[in-house]
């Protein structure tokens, strides 16, 4: 009744009830593998829910005020008021840790839930014609979010978060000729300034938050307009998408999906202790923890920082910092590449067509071997990113861990990219396609002890539907 | 109550227990742990109901097969080029204006950049130099400044121009070893006194403070990213990404005892720069 009333209302304003019959009867196929988006989604939801409770809280000044809060240890000493005030969160306000804490595992279960989704959509050749866009609105997703990640653990002004945007500030000032002027532009002069806190705060709590925003309405748009991909199965075809209505069996599915990722993030920011800013201490322009160890996702650019080589040169008069290549250039060739992916691989295959189905990884054994040859590229550099401590714990010394490393880093991801390679082709030829039929098969044993099988499919009388 | 919805209603009960466990947790005067484990139990038993619901309770709901839109046919494609084109015609047919407009557009542009430099000052020879002068003493973080007495062999402090005390960019690492192990040139050893030597406590990489000294070897190291630097040798990089020397502060003693500096640093502190003055 109240349904009718509210459906003729708005259409008589609008016109939209073909709008609202046509998409609430929009179907998504089904597979676990298409649910990871959807994770990093509402992940981002509750991170805008707890960040606006930590806002009401939280003060981004550097102003020296001397801490008198229940925390013993640091009673008496001077920090900043932004210190002061996550402090204050953390022991005084209540629930303000449990807020303050599931925030931050959000952001580790939304980075982590967007580059899992990422790999999916890679192995799978998801991101093919016509789905570009939304694979670049993807990427940009992903590099956005480092950088709400940096700046949301940087506003605590602690040790480690200083230490952090010193690095930042570092590897700008040595870009040849805008350097200096980029880094004073962006930290408002010289590190440590006076304005840096309540700009990295209002890049956190606004201007990043919107990006992602557009980025994500973009990313939604386009799934929803272009449809899902879906896996092969018996009577789908390119033209068409099988899968559950949104309304109402999706839609519960979904919302059911994103209480539990709450759910998951709710109980790591109760039970698991993360960025105790206590331990670390307030921010002084002396002093760097050791070890200093950034978020996960920011431990491949840390990683390039700390094993590339010492080369610093000058070529007419143009001093070149250590810090430019490993802390600009790659990230910025591994920004393109992937950015570009899309188009890079229709140019390397030339196959342009349109593409509804998703691919299993042996579909497509080249890609399937650079994309493992690139993880392997991440995850040697995330350990590099660790080195002090992984070399600590595993009782090796740094310097034979960072050769390693070193050495790794150009042939590693080459070994595992022609070896996955070789394992994929070998599937694919084996067993290019899911069962869609019943097969059978002969095995026979040989006079030398052997056996070999005969694979013959069902008569076709007796497929199934 | 039948037996698909028993799972369902399960759950839901779990959550409505888990919130008003809230309640009471918070009321009591809260407990980090518990509000953590209560939400989980509260969100998760939600979530999963819904879930449950969803799998079990709506079998009904068949899957369906709808339609993708494919390439738009020649026709349509055609109808909406013209559409956009008449528009772009009819302005550019005022070719004078339509040009103006650009050159109205594009000065305007120009002319909002203008506040983004008020973000930030230009860098001038901030980066190149630091409060130290001729005749700054060297000072602790407490403000007391060092005389030739306060150091034992092999120890080191971290000090501030006596007008800078906590700088950033002014900071040094005081260092006292045996003057017969120094390895300098003569310039440097003309910085040093009595085996007190100074460096910029700035890594010459990504600009840590050197936090770590290593008295064995003589070395200082960055704890970022482990550059480590050569104190009895001028300060040259010996491990990891750095690749400059630190610069040196020269210093000497007062009449008075205390340590001073004799002007600023030999070269540019942290890290490095396009147009570093060498």
């Amino acid at each position: 009744m109240i349904v009718r009333r509210v459906v003729t209302g708005v259409d008589e304003r609008l016109d939209t009830t073909s709008f609202i019959r046509r998409n609430l009867r929009k179907v998504f196929p089904d597979h676990w593998s298409f649910m990871l988006g959807e994770v990093a989604l509402y992940a981002f939801v509750l991170l805008v829910l707890t960040g606006i409770f930590l806002t009401f809280f939280f003060v981004a000044s550097p102003e020296p005020v001397v801490y008198d809060g229940p925390y013993e240890a640091l009673r008496g000493v001077e920090v900043s008021a932004a210190y002061d005030s996550v402090m204050r969160i953390s022991f005084e306000v209540q629930a303000g840790l449990v807020m303050r804490q599931t925030h931050h595992w959000a952001a580790l279960v939304f980075m982590g839930a967007t580059i899992v989704h990422m790999f999916r959509v890679f192995f799978t050749g998801a991101f093919r014609r016509p789905r570009e866009l939304s694979w670049m609105l993807g990427v940009l997703l992903f590099f956005t979010g480092i950088g709400a990640g940096f700046t949301g653990y940087s506003l605590p002004d602690d040790l480690l978060s200083g230490t952090g945007l010193r690095i930042i500030y570092s590897a700008v000032v040595g870009v040849p000729f805008v350097g200096p002027w980029a880094a004073f532009l962006f930290f408002g002069g010289e590190f440590p300034a006076p304005d840096l806190l309540s700009r990295i705060y209002i890049l956190h709590v606004l201007l990043i938050p919107l990006a992602i925003l557009g980025l994500l309405g973009g990313h939604l748009t386009l799934v929803w307009l272009q449809t899902h991909t879906q896996f092969r199965a018996p009577g789908r075809t390119e033209d068409t998408v099988t899968g559950t209505p949104v309304w109402p069996k999706f839609a519960v599915k979904a919302t059911g999906l994103a209480f539990v990722t709450w759910a998951v993030c709710a109980l790591l920011g109760g039970v698991a202790q993360i960025n105790p800013v206590w331990l670390y201490g307030p921010f002084v322009p002396y002093s760097a923890p050791s070890p200093a160890q950034p978020d996960y996702y920011v431990g491949w650019l840390e990683g390039l920082l700390r094993i590339w080589p010492a080369w610093e040169f000058t070529i007419f008069g143009v001093t070149i910092a250590s810090t430019f290549i490993p802390g600009a250039v790659v990230p910025g060739i591994v920004t393109g590449v992937l950015l570009l992916w899309p188009f890079i691989e229709a140019w390397a295959t030339g196959d342009r067509a349109w593409h509804h189905f998703a691919q299993r990884p042996r579909e497509a054994p080249v890609r399937t071997g650079i994309g493992a040859g690139g993880i392997t590229f991440f995850t040697i550099l995330m350990l590099a990113g660790s080195n002090d401590v992984l070399a600590y714990f595993l009782h090796i010394e740094v310097d034979g861990f960072n050769q390693l490393l070193r050495w790794s880093l150009p042939i590693a991801p080459v070994v595992v990219g022609l070896v996955t390679y070789r394992i994929v082709r070998d599937l694919h030829e084996r067993d290019p396609q899911p069962i869609r039929r019943p097969q059978r098969s002969r095995v026979r044993r040989t006079a030398t002890g052997g056996y070999e099988a005969e694979h013959e499919e069902m008569p076709t009388s007796r497929r199934a539907p | 109550m039948n037996r698909p919805e028993r799972p369902v209603a399960i759950a839901l009960v779990a959550s409505i227990v888990g919130a008003l466990g809230l309640f009471v947790v918070y009321a009591m005067g809260g407990q980090p742990q518990l509000e953590g484990a209560l939400l989980f139990v509260a969100l998760g038993g939600l979530g999963v109901a819904l879930m449950l619901w969803a799998r079990g309770l709506m079998r009904s709901i068949a899957d369906e097969t709808q339609g993708r839109h494919g390439p738009a046919s020649p026709s349509d494609v055609e109808s909406a080029t013209a559409a956009v084109e008449e528009g772009v015609d009819e302005i550019r047919r005022r070719r004078f204006l339509s040009r103006l407009l650009l050159a109205a557009a594009g000065a305007l542009g120009l002319a909002a950049l203008f506040p983004v430099r008020s973000l930030g000052g230009s860098p001038g020879d901030e980066l190149a130099t630091t409060a130290w002068r001729s005749g700054s003493r060297l000072t602790t973080i407490d403000g007391n400044p060092v005389s030739v007495e306060d150091l034992e062999l092999e120890s080191f402090v971290t000090v501030f121009p006596e007008d800078a005390i906590g700088s950033s960019d002014a900071q040094a690492v005081l260092i006292r070893v045996d003057p017969q192990l120094l390895e300098l040139n003569d310039e440097q050893l003309a910085a040093t006194v009595d085996g007190y030597l100074a460096y910029s406590k700035l890594c010459t990489h990504a600009g840590c403070p050197l936090g770590l000294y290593l008295a064995a070897t003589h070395e200082l190291r960055c704890p970022c990213h482990q550059s480590t630097f050569d104190v009895l040798d001028g300060g040259v990089p010996v491990y990891g990404p750095a690749a400059r020397p630190l610069p040196q502060l020269p210093i000497e003693v007062g009449d008075d005892g205390f340590l001073r500096a004799t002007g600023d640093f030999t070269d540019p502190v942290g890290p490095s720069f396009w147009n570093m003055p060498s």
